[in-house]
């Protein structure tokens, strides 16, 4: 199963990998688009649709400024009941690229609660990503969030 | 069957909507009967999800279940997916190939068409049991549906009194779907959406114009340059189906349409990532955004380059599945396929200028549970249904709806 990755380096990835879903959690939504390299690819999409090999899924960010657009977007135009996530990830496992760069595949469980106190499991699935490390850290070159459903409740305004 | 309901419509027809009809049983009750069972065509799948022989796609015609299969001889048919034996449902997968519909319960088996064949011990076991010898196959078949397709769409209906398709549609309905579907198409992505509400909020939510851009106010707050203005609201002969349009004018002027003009055809904006609206006019019409509706829950969109299907399957009194069907042309080249994956983001549970209607009709639910004889007030350009040349800033299309509704209903 590929080559196995260093202690220091798995422990930056999970670190990585945790942080993003910690500022997500915490509203910190001005920082997700820095989790991301400047040409970063982001797309949530169902798993019937990915399997299926279907380009088009519910969400997409192609280069930073799709990311930003989408926190400003979130902030300033899209109207929607207040609610916040929590994000509980199973361990990333991480495998070296011929790139340099890493695989990573997360598997996620997204809680949602809304303003009335009604919490909800509102998704299911995990996280196929490209992590790049470096000196200056790490970044996502690409992260797949595949969706164990193709029904979303209600609507998707925060990233996952 | 269904009673009718002592439903009384408040003074003022079709410009009023009594808060009852969204949460009352017994008027759910009867727009099974009466609307989906009714003389409608419901949409029940795009062609494409069964090109081959063999092919069978699950869906639903108001509560009912369905199955649509392609059959050897290449043809659409439609049955209630409900076995004709002991009522389970026969095909338990969404889609897949199958030589004939075999109910796992007692293997009672149907050809493509629903036409029963055979059965587990019709003879019995060594002599004993089994059915009586008068039992014949050919009086127990699936419940079958008429089915009619046009551009790709499948539709299926239980009564003998509906009009044929085109003329259901009527020739402004029929024209922009040619339009927009009248060449192969692919499936380029698909997802639901569950919102919290009776399926007619959302059937008046899609031909509600006036809303756009109070509610989603995405392209205001990016400043996005909208030369597009200019359209109006067409509605179809009686009110049931509706299309609204925007025109662009300055792609009115443009005779390029190739992909030469793409970046001609950018909005001016404040996008960090303007790859979002890159569009390239694929009509010589002018019109860049159009949303139609056809009775009772189909939607089409062209909006930009975004081209996709929409449907809404009741689940409920309070919860509609709202199905989005994306689709590209089978010939598009590359460059196009990628405009349209960037202009997904504009709609879809989690679009810019769509996601608020996941909620806002779950509002109306929820703002008028309580007020069963309370009214909701629609006369924003005018009282009538007729065509809105030049104006958004109307609820003709709504009226339109309840128009049809009322006629349906008997109420």
């Amino acid at each position: 199963m590929g080559d196995a990755v260093s202690a220091p380096v798995a422990r930056r990835i999970e670190d990585f990998v945790t942080d993003y879903a910690h500022c997500l959690d915490d509203g910190e939504f001005e920082a997700w688009p820095q989790f991301f390299d400047e040409n970063a690819h982001y797309q949530i999409i169902s798993r019937e649709s990915f399997e299926a090999g279907l380009p088009i899924g519910v969400m997409h960010c192609d280069g930073r400024g799709m990311f930003e657009d989408r926190i400003r977007a979130l902030r300033r135009a899209s109207i929607f009941e207040p609610h916040v996530y929590c994000h509980l990830l199973g361990r990333p496992r991480i495998f070296p690229d011929d790139n340099g760069s890493y695989g990573v595949r997360t598997n996620l469980q997204v809680l949602r609660t809304m303003q009335d106190g009604r919490t909800d499991t509102f998704a299911t699935g995990k996280y196929l990503d490209r992590i790049a490390l470096d000196d200056a850290g790490c970044r996502i070159l690409e992260r797949k969030v595949v969706l164990d459903s193709r029904r979303i409740d209600i609507l998707l305004v925060v990233p996952l | 069957m269904s009673v009718r309901p002592d439903l009384t419509w408040p003074e003022g027809g079709v410009t009023r909507v009594p808060y009852r009809v969204y949460s009352d049983h017994e008027i759910y009750a009867r727009e099974q009967a009466r609307i989906f069972r009714g003389p409608v065509w419901n949409f029940l799948c795009l062609a494409l999800e069964i090109p081959n022989p063999g092919d069978f796609k699950t869906t639903f015609v108001g509560e009912t279940p369905v199955i649509v299969t392609r059959d050897g001889d290449g043809g659409v048919n439609a049955m209630v997916n409900r076995c004709a034996h002991k009522g389970a449902l026969v095909c338990h997968e969404q889609r897949g190939n199958v030589k004939s519909l075999t109910c796992i319960y007692h293997a009672w088996a149907y050809d493509l068409k629903g036409n029963l064949k055979g059965l587990a011990f019709k003879e019995g076991l060594r002599g004993q049991g089994g059915m009586p010898e008068d039992f014949d196959v050919s009086q127990h078949r699936l419940e079958s549906l008429t089915v009619t397709t046009f551009c790709g769409l499948v539709f299926g209906t239980f009564s003998p009194d509906v009009a044929p398709i085109e003329d259901y549609l009527g020739p402004v309905i029929a024209g922009n779907i040619r339009r927009v579907l009248g060449r192969p198409t692919k499936l380029l992505g698909f997802q639901s959406q569950m919102i919290n509400n009776n399926w007619k909020l959302y059937a008046e939510n899609i031909r509600d114009s006036y809303h756009a851009t109070v509610l989603h106010t995405f392209y205001t707050a990016f400043k996005v340059n909208r030369l597009d203005m200019d359209g109006g609201i067409d509605v179809s002969e009686h009110g049931w189906h509706h299309m609204s349009f925007a025109k662009r004018e300055s792609w009115v002027k443009d005779d390029q349409y190739d992909g030469e003009s793409i970046h001609a055809s950018k909005y001016d904006s404040r996008l960090k990532g303007p790859a979002l609206l890159e569009a390239w006019p694929e009509f010589p019409d002018g019109i860049t955004h159009c949303i139609q509706s056809v009775f009772p829950t189909l939607g089409v969109q062209m909006t930009l380059n975004s081209l996709a299907v929409r449907f809404f399957v009741p689940r409920g009194i309070d919860r509609t599945e709202l199905f989005w069907m994306y689709l590209g042309y089978e010939d598009d080249e590359e460059w196009m396929t990628r405009i349209r994956v960037n202009q997904s983001n504009l709609t879809g549970a989690a679009g810019y200028v769509s996601l608020e209607d996941g909620c806002i009709n779950e509002f109306v639910q929820r703002g008028t549970r309580g007020s069963p004889h309370q009214a909701a007030f629609m006369e924003m350009g005018g009282r009538d249904v007729a065509p809105s040349e030049g104006s958004r800033a109307t609820e003709t299309a709504l009226r339109g709806f309840w128009s049809a509704y009322r006629e349906l209903m008997d109420v």
